[in-house]
Parts: C-alpha cells; structure tokens; sequence
C-alpha cells in the first residue's frame, strides 16, 4: 500500500533537502561511525523518469537529484533545518525583499567547469521558463518579474542579480520567508548552460551537476549506476563510493533479494503482504526503517456544498471517524493525525487535542444543525489500493452517525480535476495523492491546500475554504523573513492551523510515516533512510566497517 | 508469391494506420488531462494551459493525429510526457531483452508441447493421453504471476540455482522463459494432438504401416509434418503477443521488456508511449502472422499450389 500511495505521489510527493555541509553532519551525529567506502545496490519497480532537476518531482528521482546537483541552501541530514551550501554566507534585508548571496569558491561541476553566478540566474530562470514544462515554476512567484516571465512577457527574471564572478542578488516582489527553503528545493538546483544545451533536450537522461555523486552508466530499463563525485567541495562527504539503481524489480522479489544480501535498499518500500512477516522476524530491527515523513491523509469537506457550508456539520464529522481504526487498515504504518500539520513540521501544536471519536456527540451537533436524520453526499478516492479500502472504513464511520456517503473510486487525475471544480465533490480522501510537504515550513501546508489562493478553478484547494481573516495573517506570518523572528513566525502559524481546525475544513485522518528496508551492513539513523526533505539520503547513508 | 507479399504488406500498413487512429482517438478521448499530472500541484491554469499548448493538446484531434502520423512516417514515436525524452530509443532499449523472452519462450513452449502432443495423439486415449490432456489443461488455466512466483520461490530464492532476477545472462533468462514456455505448451500440446489423430487416420499413413515403415519413422516424418500447420499459426500469434509484452513474467523477474514500458506508461497516462508501444506490438502480430503466412507453403506444399 506505501508503494501505491508514494507511486501515486508523482504529483503529491516531494520532499526536500540536499548535502549539508560536512561540519554540521559530524556536529549532530558524532557517535555515529561513518566509514568511507562500499558499493550498494538499490531497487525500484519503476523507471527513473527523469533527473533534469527543473522537471523531476516523483518520490524516486527526488533523493537521486538531491545528490546529483546542489544548491545555494541545503539542509542537515535528517532533520528540517537549513543551512547555506553551494553559498558560503548570505545576508537578508530588513524589509526581506533583498537576498545576497556569496557562491563558494572553486566549486566545479563535474564536467570541470567552476560555477559562477550566472549559473545560479541561468538555473532558476530554466524552472520557471515556461518552455520547459516544469512542475516547480510556482515555487519562485516571489521572484520580481516572475510574473512577465512565466507569461512569456521577458526573457528571464529581472529580480536575479550577478553583480560580480561570487554574488547572486534575489529582489522579490514581495517578502516570502520561504524564500530560504524555495533555494533548497531540488528545482533551485544549479545546472551549467552548457551541458543543458549539448544534452539537446535530453538533460533528464544526461545530467551534469556539483553534487555529491555522478551518473556514470545508465542503462535504459535496468539499472543506474552513480559514482561519488570525487571534487564535491565538502570534504567527506559521500560516505559511499557508488549506488546502482536497479529498476524493474518488483517490491516482493527484491524484498527476498535483501534477505539474501543481494540488495542493500528496497526502494518501495515492503508489501503489505510480507510486512508482518518481516517486522516479526529477528532481524526486523537491521531490516526495517520506519521514519515519519512531513505527510498528511486527509478527509476535504467541501465548504461550497450544502451541508457542508455549516460548520456544525463539518464539525461532526470530525467526530464521527474512527481514526485508529483507518491506521490498522495501512498494518499500523501511520499515526492519527488531529490538525493539517503533521508531527515532524515546525508549527505543529502538541497542546491541541482535535476532535476526539465520540459518535453521540457527532449526531447531537448534526440535530443541532437541523440534520437530525443524516444526509446523503459522495464521497471520491482514488482507485488504487488501499484508498478504496480506507474510504469504505469511512463510509462505514459516516453511516454509523446517518450521513450515507456515496463512494466514487476514480483514477487519481479524475479525482484531482474533480478536487478543483467548483460545486463538484463534497469529500474527498485525499489517498495516493496529497499532501506531502515540498520543504519542511508550515506555509507548504496551507497556501495550496487551505488558503483562498488555492481554492480556484484547477487548484489543490478542495475544500473550497477561504476565510479573510486567517489569510492576512498568513500573508503576514510569511512576511516575517528576518531570521531572527523565525520562532515568533512559528508560533503564528501554530496559531492559524488552530484556527483552522475551528472550521473544521478537512478531516485531517493519519500521519503516514514510510517504511523503508535495508540491509544489514547499512549504517545510520532511520533520519537519513526516510530524510524529511530528501527521502533517502545518499550523502549521509554508510556501510558498516 | 511477390503479388501476396505485396498484397500483404498493404494490408499491414492499413491495419497499423487503423490501430493508430482507435488507440489514438481512445487514449486522446480519456478524461485524464495530461497536462495536469505534468505540471504538478503548484501550477497555475496559466501553466497547465502552456504545458497543453506546447504538447499541442490544444489543437483539435483530427489535427493532432495528423501531426502523429506525419512524424510516425519519419520513423519519430514523438516525445514521452513524463519522461521528457524520445519515446522510440525507450522502445528500442527495451526491444532485445523482449526478443530474447520471446524467442526462448517459443522455444520451449513449442519443444514441450510437440513432444506431448505427439505422444497423447499416438497413445490416444491411453492414460498418458490423459495425463497429457489434463496437465496442458492445468497449463492453459494457471495464471502466470503463480507459476512464475512459484519458480522463482523454488529455484531461486530456495535453491538459488538461478538468480532471481534481472537480465543479461543466459541464466537470468531461464526462469521466465520457463514460465512462458510451461503454460503456453498445454496449447501446442492439444492443437498438437489433435492434428495428428487426424493425420494418422489418414489413408497415407495406414500406407506407410502397410508397407512396414518401423512406427517412429510414420510418425515423426510422414505424419508430423503435416501436423504442423497449426503449429506454424500458432508461433505467428505467440510472436505477436509475445512482442507486446510478457507483462507479469517481466515484472516478477525485473525482465526489462515492453511490458514493463506499457504498464509504467498506462498508470501515468503516457500517451506517446503507450501509442508506441501498441503500435510496435501491432507491428508484430501482423508481421507475425505474415510470417506464419509465408512459411506455411514450405512446410505444406499443397498451399503453395492453391
């Protein structure tokens, strides 16, 4: 089920992080021997699609990009904290519209060339250039003159500056205290003009990067091999000496090839079918790898949909799932989840306790609000396993209070282009398809998802949910880019989830962690196996002396 | 001989162009809009709507597939979305490792069906005849993940005397063509045995008996030839499936074939591949069955005459 979940997350995936630099890595884990050296062997089912960073944004190529390029910010492996990488120093104006950075000196791609500041502008204005169709333009809005660019109105972003051959100047249109994170994600990733052009529209197949491996063979659906990149400008970093992606492996078969020894990381993860088997065998705790990713399941309750326009009802509802219940149905792999924000993302309010299960209660507030004998409504999923099987525990919860929920099990896109369309699905399980952070701030989770901006014709906001008030104050929470006013800029988005929650748009259902399997001569904490910001992390991950 | 290859050949290249035009106006007809699992869930309709003008979703379907077949004719499958590469060097790729299951797949299908066939027919009836007929029924009805988890399980991860998966030696393909060639044999075991109870009871063969031709040979020289027909039809179909991918075996056994290309590319609405891969698979079983269609008058000479 992990595996259909995060295949399905070639939209919904995505998380973030790059190569932190050596110095933290050894401060925050020196217990930890980390040998050099080894050669390991990785599976997935399905192809790489692409490792061009402008473009790839599924749950597989984003822990191999991280590693192929880098960027001008990155973060400690394991954890969401930032920290400058292929920049050396940066510095933000009061008003938080100005960035500068100062660009590392003599770090080379590994085609040999160093990396200059025209570099970085080149880079970015690929991603948000509309001729190459990538997934991550939205990321950079803030960028002064995105909007003329991304409309085809000027050829690149007026706001990227390179004043002279080490600093990169971003001016924003207006203050974004994600900004730091925007330069970590892998679509900020920093490419040479030169490779991307050789490559002739096949960079994903052919890519040239500064980070911390390099494609060495790829052979088109069986393997990848990558080999450390011996010039990365931080000392120590890899600790490996190669990883071959072996693709085509069905999870099962390369479940049994780790027992074997023959594969050192089972990239999808364990079937349901062998997970209890595996985690009661004696060597579950060498095998198994169970992290908590920055994800939430959710239920949308569409604000625009009679009833779900009283909040009473939506209220109710939240009380009527039995959510422990949902988390045997995926073996146990996720925990209940009370508020939009998972666990592991700054923000998150461990104070708040939600709506607890209580079914009386939920029909009392449903009498309350004049649906004493229940309604009928639809409720979408999509249709590949376990969604279907979740909505049914739904269904069955709903029914259990009088509200009979029709299921509409659809192919993912079906139920995304249904999500955003006005006056079309009253609830939705948001299942195999969202959401899943792109970097580790609590804005990721509400701009798209709960905010007015996304509650538009195409948009992620499904349940159509847009109230005034709270998004002028996360307008100005995400003004606060000083640094130093990052606790205090926490703390008002802690505030507004809160406050969502009194709305009671969504149903926020479980916090799926991901289970990963290894072998056992891999070394490390589960952090760097399920990084928050990076899934695997091939900079930090060692093989045992 | 030239005139029915001609006229075969015309014939091939309609049907291609009809099996373009259905998978082209089903796939285009889908309700899933591409352009919207391409950009991803940060996007703008504004983006949407260039990543659907560049693909050139936007321009009416007879025009898009006009486009389609101008390129096809120049040898250009068009270009993968999710991949973002050439979608004919993915086929390519993955065209040997295809070729090679099929052929050994054939191979023992036809050499265990052939052998059985021709026992059940010249015991006809007896207990063998039975045994034969019910395993080729067990054969025909068994799905293929179990036969090919089973192998798997027993002869690789068991006794690990073949690896259990991957591709590139002789021993990597011993496991799959096995599972392919084990269940297609109970076909060719009965279409088999069937032709030569007919050819044996035929006036020539009692000849042969008659003149005091030792058994083996009335069999295996007079008889079987003529049996072999079907046998020849047959291969021309199996190739032709075969080539559109052996899609459980390849995934059990990480087989990287066409089968894992189509069944990747279905799940994330990849038109330009799925329009390759059906069209190269509709390639085979014309070429296939053209195939079977050539041969045949060598094996039969009365086909060459009519």
């Amino acid at each position: 089920m992990l595996k259909t979940l995060l295949r399905s997350t070639a939209l919904a995936a995505a998380i973030a992080f790059a190569p932190a630099a050596a110095l933290t890595l050894a401060a925050t884990a020196p217990a930890m021997a980390q040998a050099q050296g080894g050669d390991i062997v990785v599976t997935y089912k399905d192809d790489i699609a692409t490792l061009d960073p402008a473009i790839g944004y599924d749950w597989q190529n984003w822990s191999i990009i991280k590693s192929l390029f880098s960027r001008l910010m990155d973060y400690t492996p394991g954890t969401p904290d930032l920290v400058p990488s292929l920049a050396e120093s940066f510095t933000v104006s009061p008003d938080g519209l100005t960035y500068t950075f100062k660009l590392r000196k003599g770090v080379k791609f590994s085609n040999g060339r160093v990396v200059v500041p025209a570099d970085v502008k080149y880079s970015i204005e690929r991603a948000v250039d509309p001729k190459t169709q990538g997934p991550g333009a939205g990321f950079f809005g803030a960028i002064a003159g995105f909007d003329d660019f991304a409309a085809g109105k000027a050829t690149g972003l007026a706001g990227i500056e390179t004043p002279d051959t080490e600093t990169v100047v971003f001016k924003l249109s207006r203050p974004d205290a994600t900004f730091l994170h925007v330069l970590a994600i892998n679509f900020a990733s920093i490419v040479p003009k030169e490779a991307v052009e050789a490559a002739a529209g096949d960079f994903g197949k052919k890519p040239v990067g500064s980070g911390t491996f390099v494609l060495k063979d790829w052979v088109i659906g069986q393997k990848l091999v990558f080999a450390r990149n011996p010039d990365y400008f931080v000392k120590g970093v890899p600790h490996i000496d190669s990883f071959t992606i072996e693709i085509g492996q069905e999870p099962l078969v390369a479940l049994l090839r780790l027992q074997k020894g023959e594969v050192d990381i089972a990239g999808d993860g364990i079937p349901p079918a062998k997970f209890l088997e595996i985690s009661k065998s004696p060597d579950a705790k060498d095998l198994i790898v169970d992290g908590q990713q920055l994800h939430t399941g959710y239920v949308t309750l569409n604000t625009k949909i009679k009833p779900f326009d009283n909040v009473k009802v939506r209220q109710a509802l939240n009380m009527a799932i039995n959510k422990e219940r949902l988390v045997r149905i995926v073996n146990g792999r996720a925990t209940p989840a009370n508020q939009p924000l998972p666990p592991a993302m700054p923000g998150y309010d461990t104070a708040y306790k939600g709506y607890a299960y209580d079914v009386a209660k939920a029909k009392a507030l449903l009498k309350e609000a004049g649906y004493a004998d229940g309604f009928s409504t639809v409720l979408y999923s999509t249709n590949t396993d376990p969604q279907p099987r979740i909505a049914q525990a739904i269904q069955q919860d709903l029914a259990a209070v009088g509200v009979k929920a029709e299921i509409k099990a659809l192919a993912q896109s079906n139920v995304i282009a249904a999500g955003g369309t006005e006056g079309e699905a009253p609830m939705i399980w948001s299942g195999g398809m969202a959401w899943i952070a792109d970097f580790p701030d609590p804005s990721n989770f509400y701009g798209p998802i709960l905010g007015c901006a996304g509650a538009v014709q195409g948009g992620w906001n499904w349940s159509w949910y847009c109230n005034e008030d709270l998004q002028k104050r996360a307008v100005a929470a995400d003004s606060m880019s000083d640094p130093s006013k990052s606790a205090e800029r926490v703390e008002a988005w802690k505030k507004i989830f809160v406050d969502v929650m009194a709305d009671a748009p969504w149903i926020p259902v479980f916090n799926e962690r991901r289970v990963v399997a290894k072998s056992k001569r891999m070394g490390g904490e589960p952090n760097i196996y399920v990084d928050p910001t990076r899934v695997i992390n091939y900079d930090a991950i060692f093989v045992k002396p | 001989m030239v005139l029915l290859l001609a006229r075969r050949l015309t014939q091939a290249a309609l049907i291609l162009l009809g099996v373009a035009a259905i998978t082209f106006v089903l796939l285009y007809a889908l309700p899933a809009d591409p352009a919207v699992l391409l950009a991803g869930r940060n996007a703008t309709p504004q983006t949407v709507a260039n990543i659907r003008h560049q693909l050139g979703l936007d321009l009416p379907l007879p025009v898009q597939f006009w486009n389609y077949i101008v390129h096809l004719l120049q040898g250009d499958l068009g270009r993968s979305f999710n991949q973002k590469t050439a979608v004919a060097p993915l086929i390519l790729a993955r065209l040997p490792a295809t070729l090679t299951l099929m052929a050994a797949g054939i191979a023992i299908e036809v050499m265990i069906g052939l052998t059985l066939g021709v026992i059940a027919a010249v015991r006809r009836d007896g207990a063998i005849d039975r045994l034969v007929m019910t395993l080729s029924f067990v054969g025909v009805s068994t799905p293929q993940f179990l036969v090919a988890l089973l192998l798997l399980y027993v002869f690789a991860a068991t006794l690990g005397w073949f690896p259990m998966s991957g591709y590139g030696t002789p021993a990597h393909l011993v496991l799959p063509a096995f599972t392919l060639g084990i269940l297609g044999a109970g076909w060719y075991a009965r279409i088999v045995r069937s032709a030569m109870i007919d050819v044996l009871g035929q006036d020539y063969v009692r000849t042969a008996h008659a003149k005091g031709v030792p058994a083996a040979r009335v069999v295996l020289r007079h008889a079987l030839p003529n049996a072999l027909l079907p046998v020849i039809a047959m291969i021309g179909i199996d190739i032709g499936q075969f080539m559109s991918g052996a899609v459980v075996v390849e995934a059990v056994f990480g087989w990287p074939g066409i089968g894992q290309l189509a069944w990747q590319a279905i799940q994330q609405v990849d038109i330009p591949i799925i329009m390759g891969v059906t069209l190269v698979s509709a390639l085979a079983i014309v070429l296939g069955n053209l195939l079977a269609d050539l041969i045949a008058p060598f094996i039969d000479p009365r086909i060459r005459a009519g």
